[in-house]
């Protein structure tokens, strides 16, 4: 066996990041296999991971979490620089610079719920822009919009109430 | 084995949304109600716009009952307007997709058949966007 030249050197924060990253992955993989009743229309649970590392360890490790899934999670499916992929880094970003200010909400009034109905809402509408811009250039796709807010309302609040018990239960 | 409903320790068991969180939530299925109202309208059509080639045959009244027959480069095409909606009642065309299309009668809808290069536009009383030139 030849012994490896390169060495990386890793921190215990680096481990801990890819740990919570390959949670994140398994749910994200397990999503893609659930067949959909609408194309585009996914509950995104991975979110709750995103969400829950927010609460517990900050954002700079929730964006780690995040961005890696996403090329992680593409790699593995075999979608990587597809279409899919870009929008799900899309959907990733915008989440994340909605984050970025939600989580400076007064915690008395404003839980996990909120924050996920919020980030749920920026994943939609980053993708919408993206399939508007490049991938659907037609007016057309304003009839898209109101099933799409719905789905992420539905779904930013089940995720959020998971999340939620989560923290709870630490 | 049964056991008994209990919904006070459901309650106990399941996170509670906070005050700020109904807020969130009602407005944000408030904004839902009214996107649903503002981009699901399906106008009734009143006016149809016939083009050939890259010509306008003509703009028509649809609240008519008229049959057209347009020449177009594989042979003539009818169309038929009757109270409100618009067909091709036959065609020359070999796949005849332009005819399964059927009746149509909502603004902004267009039916075309690409080998005799025609196109059925209709247009509700304001129009919106052009998506044919689009």
């Amino acid at each position: 066996m030849t012994h490896s030249i390169i060495e990386i050197n890793t921190t215990a924060a680096d481990h801990h990041i890819a740990k919570l990253t390959s949670l994140a992955i398994g749910l994200h993989i397990l999503e893609a296999v659930i067949p959909s009743p609408l194309p585009g229309v996914k509950p995104g649970i991975a979110n709750i991971v995103t969400l829950y590392v927010l609460y517990e360890y900050g954002f700079a490790t929730a964006a780690w979490v995040s961005l890696l899934r996403v090329f992680a999670s593409s790699l593995l499916l075999g979608q990587f620089l597809s279409p899919t992929f870009v929008l799900s880094l899309t959907g990733a970003v915008f989440s994340l610079s909605v984050l970025l200010f939600a989580q400076n909400l007064p915690k008395r009034y404003f839980s996990a719920i909120t924050l996920s109905i919020f980030a749920a809402f920026a994943h939609i509408a980053g993708q919408l822009i993206i399939v508007r811009l490049w991938l659907i250039p037609h007016t057309g796709v304003v009839y898209l919009i109101p099933i799409f807010a719905l789905a992420a309302l539905i779904f930013g609040l089940i995720n959020g109430l998971i999340t939620a018990k989560i923290i709870q239960q630490k | 084995m049964l056991r008994k409903f209990n919904l006070s320790k459901i309650k106990q068991r399941y996170p509670k949304p906070l005050i700020g969180d109904w807020g969130v939530i009602l407005a944000s299925f408030t904004l839902i109600i009214f996107a649903f109202q503002k981009f699901w309208v399906f106008e009734h059509a009143s006016l149809l716009k016939i083009r050939q080639g890259n010509q306008i045959i003509g703009t028509f009244d649809l609240n008519q009952s008229r049959e057209l027959q347009i020449k177009g480069p594989i042979g003539v095409s009818y169309i038929s307007i009757q109270q409100g909606k618009v067909r091709f009642k036959q065609s020359p065309c070999h796949n005849q997709y332009c005819v399964h299309q059927g009746w149509l009668n909502h603004a902004e809808q267009v039916a075309i058949c690409l080998p005799n290069q025609i196109s059925l536009q209709l247009m509700g009383s304001k129009n919106s966007y052009d998506s044919l030139n689009y």
